[in-house]
């Protein structure tokens, strides 16, 4: 039996010559650095929920029916009459929170030890071009549906498009089709989630990868392991401090992955709406466009950026200031890379007010998102008894949104002034012997 | 099953059922329309005796106006320990056939008419409002000479329902808040054919009855979430193990 394996492999490497280097390359001789942290299991978790995404997605399209007239009740023969429909709805729909959970670790984990500086600066834009497809897919994917928050959240964000002076109206009509969310906008949103968003998703995933292949991946001193001493038990020419990727960290992330199922199976199996924030409430009643729901919010994972929308007032005539803060916000993640001026990576070394700075973003990052999801309107009056709730949500969430911002100004100044006192960075990762 | 893995299971589904209560107290939003605190409902679906009554009771209170589209007989059947003859005597009285879904046969032009709108399907209100919301509904009903039904509801005020338990409850009035519109007790001014005690478990076994339909995947979740996740446990043990024996030359 070996050999039959052998001679197929033997058959294909003739042929295909070009394909045991690229396997080696990526995989057998990718030399990684050996210091990895628990922050390096969300980059192989994100492909994990990816491949659950599709595989998933393909057998929710095969029962799911695209039109205004049926979405709804498709849902419900998936969850009733399809052999374990209910299953493969619920990995899909926890699979794309938990895909947010994991991408914003993620990325929080490029800014706590610099991946995204020279000469990284490609795989960090190519990643954040990924989170960017990556929410239009998660909203195209909340509205199909056709839940009555599925409705209202799609009129909402649609609407944002509105602000835009001159052509805002003609262009929201465009992009739905309508005037309404209405079968055609439905329509256009499954095509693009289920075909044009994934091609381009996976295409960015791949040239993510690639583009990490060529530089080496970082790690948490933030030392360039290339830089470093050569010779390891492997290859004398290669880094003392890496090792092959394959089977160091496939057996290593495959451990991660078992925890994560885990997790992932306690929330499909036994909180599946996870307690409406996964799954909402209004969206166990059919789209209706005459019944606005009590309170309408997008997803959690979007929430910090809705309230940033909604707490940039409107003026010189316009609203379109918060729509630009919205992008604004995720524009100024872009660039990072050319904010942050400087030379050493990880905050292990970096100066204190590196690290101040970066836990006021988190905080003022989860603050927005409980402006966005509407746990400050729940909050305030519980907390301060009779107080204008007006007045009060917006002082707090305007403040997040400056603080939000000032992250990256005084990122700039911080560094350009040379006003950051760095610790000295090992001349090799702490963890060699 | 061995008396060891039925100790597993049981464990399990305490942990199960604390990692619910944990998420189901952080609820996103309170499904609250009236604005009053909801009562407990103390709901089980995996009671079948209490789904049993709960189908009961629908059937006999409220099917008349009411569907569940997305349920169908054949379903509940299997669902509920019942044979096609139990349920096709007891709970069908609209001669659908047995895997036809839950159609009241109200016609809804009439029903428009009678209510003032449509009595709205009940496949997914629990999962639309929450059980403790329909359990505390059913519990709220009092007589309001104010209301053109007769009826009125704390709970949902002026429900376009008039109250089609109240042979079973009997009939709660109102005291009203001192010179306002609020209510701020009821009081059960003429008793039905049940004890208030009888009549709370039956709302329960009928709010569980409609958790149960407006999600009976959740009967199949509890089921097999137990051994996917000690599955999942023991593959993440012999996968440490691996990554264990892989990584002893690692310095």
């Amino acid at each position: 039996m070996a050999n039959v394996f052998s001679n197929i492999g033997d058959w294909v490497n003739e042929r295909a010559p070009g394909m045991m280097p690229m396997y080696r390359a990526h995989m057998t001789e990718y030399y990684a650095p050996k210091n990895f942290n628990l922050w390096y299991y969300f980059g192989s978790l994100a492909i994990l929920v990816l491949v659950n995404q599709i595989v998933t997605g393909i057998f929710l399209t095969m029962n799911y029916n695209p039109s205004a007239a049926g979405a709804f009740d498709s849902v419900q023969y998936i969850m009733r009459d399809v052999e374990w429909g209910w299953l493969i709805r619920y990995m899909h729909s926890t699979g794309a929170s938990l895909f947010f959970v994991v991408v914003f670790l993620h990325m929080f984990r490029g800014l706590m030890y610099g991946s995204y500086k020279k000469p990284r600066e490609l795989v960090w834009l190519l990643g954040m071009l990924i989170f960017l497809v990556l929410m239009a897919e998660a909203f195209m994917g909340y509205v199909l549906p056709w839940g009555n928050m599925s409705f209202w959240g799609a009129k909402v964000i649609v609407s944002l498009f509105g602000t835009i002076p001159v052509i805002g109206n003609t262009l929201v009509e465009w992009i739905m089709g309508d005037f309404l969310p209405a079968d055609s906008t439905l329509n256009r949103f499954f095509a693009l989630h289920v075909i044009a968003l994934p091609i381009v998703l996976l295409l960015l995933v791949v040239l993510h990868i690639a583009a990490l292949h060529e530089v080496g991946s970082n790690n948490p001193d933030g030392v360039e392991i290339k830089k470093g001493p050569k010779g390891n038990r492997w290859d004398a020419l290669k880094p003392t401090d890496g090792i092959p990727f394959h089977p160091y960290y496939t057996v290593k992330d495959l451990v991660g992955v078992g925890f994560f199922l885990i997790i992932a199976a306690f929330i499909i199996f036994f909180a599946p709406t996870f307690g409406g924030w996964f799954l909402e409430h209004d969206n166990s009643i059919a789209a209706n466009n005459l019944v606005t729901p009590a309170e309408i919010k997008p997803v959690w994972y979007f929430t910090p950026f809705y309230a940033i929308v909604r707490m940039i007032p409107s003026f010189l005539g316009t609203a379109v200031w918060g729509v630009l803060g919205m992008f604004g916000a995720i524009v100024m993640l872009f660039l990072m890379p050319w904010f942050d001026r400087g030379t050493v990576k990880s905050i292990r070394y970096r100066g204190t007010g590196y690290k101040v700075a970066l836990a006021i973003f988190v905080l003022a990052f989860i603050g927005l998102g409980a402006v966005g999801a509407g746990i400050t309107a729940e909050v305030i009056p519980k907390w301060f008894g009779d107080v204008d709730l007006t007045t009060w949500e917006n002082a707090f969430g305007r403040l997040m949104t400056i603080c939000y911002f000032g992250f990256f100004a005084f990122l700039w100044a911080y560094t350009y002034f040379g006003w950051e006192k760095t610790k000295p960075v090992p001349e090799r990762v702490t963890t060699h012997d | 099953m061995t008396k060891r893995l039925t100790t597993m299971k049981h464990l399990f589904s305490t942990a199960a059922l604390a990692f619910g209560l944990l998420f189901g107290s952080m609820q996103a939003h309170a499904s609250e329309e009236g604005g009053a605190e909801l009562m407990k409902s103390g709901a089980n679906v995996h009671d079948r005796a209490s789904l049993q009554r709960g189908a009961q009771l629908f059937f006999n209170y409220c099917v008349g106006c009411h569907s569940l589209k997305y349920m169908r007989y054949s379903r509940i059947a299997e669902d509920l320990n019942l044979s096609e003859k139990d349920v096709m005597k007891n709970l069908n009285f609209t001669g659908a056939n047995f895997q036809d879904p839950i159609i009241s046969h109200m016609p809804a032009d009439m029903a428009a008419t009678w209510f003032g709108k449509d009595p709205p399907d009940l496949s997914l209100e629990a999962s639309a409002k929450s059980p403790d919301w329909i359990y505390t509904y059913l519990n709220t009903f009092y007589l309001d000479p104010h209301s053109p039904i007769g009826w009125n509801n704390t709970t949902l005020p002026n429900a376009a329902m008039p109250f089609p338990l109240w042979e079973l409850q009997g009939m709660q009035t109102a005291e009203m808040k001192h010179g306002s519109h609020e209510v701020e007790k009821l009081a059960l001014s003429k008793p039905g054919k049940m004890t208030p005690a009888q009549f709370q478990q039956a709302t329960r076994d009928l709010t569980a009855f409609l958790e149960y339909t407006s999600e009976p995947a959740a009967l199949q979740r509890h089921h097999y979430g137990i051994w996917v996740i000690l599955f999942l446990a023991f593959f993440t043990f012999l996968a440490y193990l691996l990554k264990s024996e892989y990584w002893k030359d690692v310095h």
